[in-house]
């Protein structure tokens, strides 16, 4: 019991101060992406050319989705003119689908549930995780919200077992076919009023597997979602980030 | 047979076509002298098996005609058995005398077949759990057989994440590659990355530079230790041990962090490249990883030595999930499941390839086959990975972190072997006449370590489950692809 202690005593207090300071993230990590379109050379396709997801479209000024985007370099190393960049703004939550598309340089970051959900859901919310056809990886960094590091219970949200205890899904994954039905019962089985999130490239558009006949592409055609949060996978902070816009705890 | 080593590529019609019956014999009598199957699989109407040859270091490599049916391998090398499955259910080939032939991703739509094997009498029920988990895991469907809390039997049905990759690999390389292999399994990137820059550079014919192999060997290795490390803590908060489940949570983002140093991604994606790494680590870089490594490293140590001195933990791990070494042999698991039944058997001693030809690491091993020998393992590999870590940082070569390949030559066949943090990662590479991959091959090391889970459960407390499940912690889309 005393080594216990004196472990817990030197391994110290490790919960990161966000939201109310700014998360330390890596020199090299990938956030929305920038395009400085006066770089562009005429005619140049090289981006969306490249592009492993079709994200980037260059008729009528260059765009990319977020909701595909992999956060992959392809892009960057492809551009001639480095008019493409990523920024480390790790922000990337929405609640439309739309708003994903990037053809400026802001995003229209999700806005706080209206009134009534917000009542209800604002200081306590419970989610049931369906992990849908997707690699783990945006699990495995939905999972370390549990952790000191992010404590997410601070905020009062919470992942529960049992969809019938649940307030919403966080769904994770394109939906793979042999998913939807498992997908189906288990949002029917959340009492309404319900929400959705949809985290990462592939539970918003399918990701790397887009257009596979294997999958849905992503949530959106199943359940209705309230918020995307983009990246593959987002980093925890930007999932964190949409939790707390959604619940009005960001603004 | 054809002789290859790691990381090599041969003529595809080298490969000697035996007859089925000589076919068999030779598999039968290689895995009978000690070889085990790397990939068994089907390019129709052509059906190939690599085999490992651990004590010599070599792998061999032979095919035969697979016609609409065959006689199955499994009843005489139980090896085979989930192979022979996915053969059945992909190309409709049937092995005959397949003592449970069911598919294993059902990939003609969600579970078709709903009988599962089924133990009668009286008071035995069964037990059903699944796809979708009470924690943030993947799906799978588990189905046990009890007399009381006691589980005879457990069938694992999986293919609820399958989605297409392997089939969508054919006809490659193109633009999505290399980001197929980073989400075979999310939490491998780096190993199946490395997979499959080696077969790229074994077809191109391309010479890593050795900055960038040793980058990528520090890759692998902090994929480990941040996986070893949560899975360490995730055993700790199955038997109710929480500071231990607590730090180890922590510590596992702090190697995850630290491959972000390198690249940018917490799961090492974009690091692995054909021909070396993306991404290099200038002086400053690579001073902070050390200091970084050194802090965790002390911390993991305290948190993992907790384990060992609390009775209560040792209580839970002790005798719990055996898997018995003749079961682990004839089954052919690999990785920290097989080493936990004392088999010395690891990529990196047996097969090495990149920089673990430079640098060794030995191979850790312990005897009893329970969930303690598994979690004892994987401390043992935190260990060396971290000796491993930081003596790779502090020699670092210097030079190109790359050399782009060239041309990918048609009409061969390349193998390359990784030891990923699960085990063996297996990835087999066919060129056809224009250089495209005709069949590309993928073997995570969960798909020989689901039926060990399988095994270890048996004669069990079903209340002992989560505990044996963590203690294998599998990855559900590496199997299911």
């Amino acid at each position: 019991m005393i080594k216990t202690l004196l472990e817990r005593l030197r391994q110290g207090h490790r919960t990161i101060p966000f939201p109310g300071k700014e998360p330390a993230l890596p020199d090299l990590f990938r956030g929305r992406p920038e395009i400085d379109p006066s770089k562009c050379p005429d005619g140049c396709r090289a981006c969306a050319e490249a592009c492993p997801t079709g994200a980037i479209k260059t008729e009528g000024g260059v765009t990319i989705d977020l909701g595909r985007c992999l956060f992959c370099i392809d892009c960057v190393d492809a551009c001639p003119a480095g008019a493409i960049a990523h920024t480390r703004d790790y922000r990337l939550a929405t609640r439309r689908r739309e708003d994903l598309v990037l053809s400026g340089k802001t995003l229209e970051l999700a806005k706080a549930l209206d009134g009534r959900m917000r009542s209800l859901f604002g200081r306590s919310l419970k989610l049931r995780e369906v992990s849908a056809g997707g690699c783990n990886a945006c699990e495995a960094d939905v999972n370390v919200l549990n952790t000191v590091v992010f404590d997410l219970g601070r905020f009062g949200i919470q992942f529960v077992a049992s969809p019938r205890h649940a307030d919403g899904l966080l769904i994770t994954g394109p939906v793979s076919r042999n998913m939807k039905l498992a997908l189906e019962k288990t949002y029917e089985a959340v009492p309404p009023p319900k929400i959705v999130i949809a985290v990462g490239a592939c539970a918003i558009g399918g990701g790397p597997y887009v257009d596979h006949p294997e999958v849905n592409n992503g949530a959106g055609g199943i359940v209705p979602v309230d918020l995307f949060i983009a990246g593959c996978p987002p980093h925890p902070i930007t999932i964190l980030d949409g939790l707390l816009r959604l619940l009005g705890r960001i603004t | 047979m054809t002789r290859v080593a790691n990381g090599e590529a041969v003529e595809t019609r080298a490969i000697p076509r035996l007859p089925m019956e000589e076919f068999r014999a030779t598999v039968i009598g290689a895995v009978e002298k000690g070889a085990r199957i790397a990939a068994l699989f089907a390019r129709p109407p052509e059906m190939f098996v690599v085999l490992a040859h651990g004590l010599d270091g070599v792998l061999s490599l032979a095919a035969t005609t697979a016609a609409a049916s065959y006689p199955a391998l499994t009843p005489d090398c139980p090896q085979a058995h989930w192979f022979e499955r996915e053969i059945a259910e992909t190309w409709k080939i049937v092995p005959e005398g397949h003592p449970w032939l069911k598919p294993i991703r059902f990939l003609s739509g969600a579970p078709a077949v709903t009988e599962y094997f089924q133990v009668r009498g009286e008071e035995v029920h069964e037990v059903a759990v699944g796809p979708v988990h009470a924690g943030i895991i993947e799906p799978g469907h588990f189905r046990f057989q009890c007399h009381g809390e006691r589980a005879m039997h457990l069938e694992i049905s999986l293919g609820y994440q399958h989605r297409g990759v392997e089939r969508a690999l054919a006809g490659g390389p193109d633009k999505r590659t290399v980001h197929y292999m980073e989400t075979l399994a999310g939490d491998t990137s780096v190993g199946h990355a490395t997979a499959y820059a080696q077969n790229v550079e074994a077809l191109a014919g391309t010479a890593v530079p050795a900055r960038g192999l040793t980058l990528r060997g520090i890759g692998l290795e902090l994929e480990r230790l941040a996986n070893h490390t949560g899975d360490l803590g995730a055993l700790a908060n199955d038997v109710g041990y929480l500071p231990t489940a607590s730090f180890c949570g922590r510590l596992r983002g702090d190697f995850l962090n630290l491959t972000a140093l390198l690249c940018g991604s917490r799961f090492g994606r974009g690091l692995v490249r054909p021909g070396g790494v993306r991404f290099d680590a200038d002086a400053a870089k690579v001073g902070e990883a050390r200091k970084r490594l050194a802090a965790a490293r002390r911390d993991v140590t305290g948190a993992v030595d907790l384990l060992w001195k609390t009775p209560s933990v040792m209580a839970r791990f002790e005798g719990t999930g055996t898997v018995p070494r003749e079961t682990c042999e004839d089954l052919g698991l690999v990785g920290p499941a097989a080493r936990a039944c004392g088999i010395e058997r690891d990529v990196r001693l047996e097969f090495p390839s990149g920089i673990y030809r430079f640098a060794q690491i030995p191979v850790s091993t312990w005897g009893t086959g329970d969930v303690f020998a598994r979690a004892y393992v994987r401390w043992m590999e935190i260990e060396r990975s971290l000796e491993f870590v930081e003596e790779q940082l502090a020699q670092l070569p210097a030079g190109a972190t790359r050399e782009a390949p060239g041309r990918i030559e048609p009409g061969r066949t390349a193998v390359s072997l990784v030891e990923g943090w699960r085990g063996e990662i297996c990835h087999v590479a066919m060129t056809d006449e224009h250089g495209r991959f005709g069949a590309y091959k993928v073997v995570d090391p969960s798909f020989h370590n689901w039926i060990g889970l399988a095994m270890a459960l048996r004669e069990q407390e079903i209340s002992d489950f989560p505990l044996c499940n963590k203690s294998f912690n599998l990855s559900y889309c590496g199997h299911d692809l």
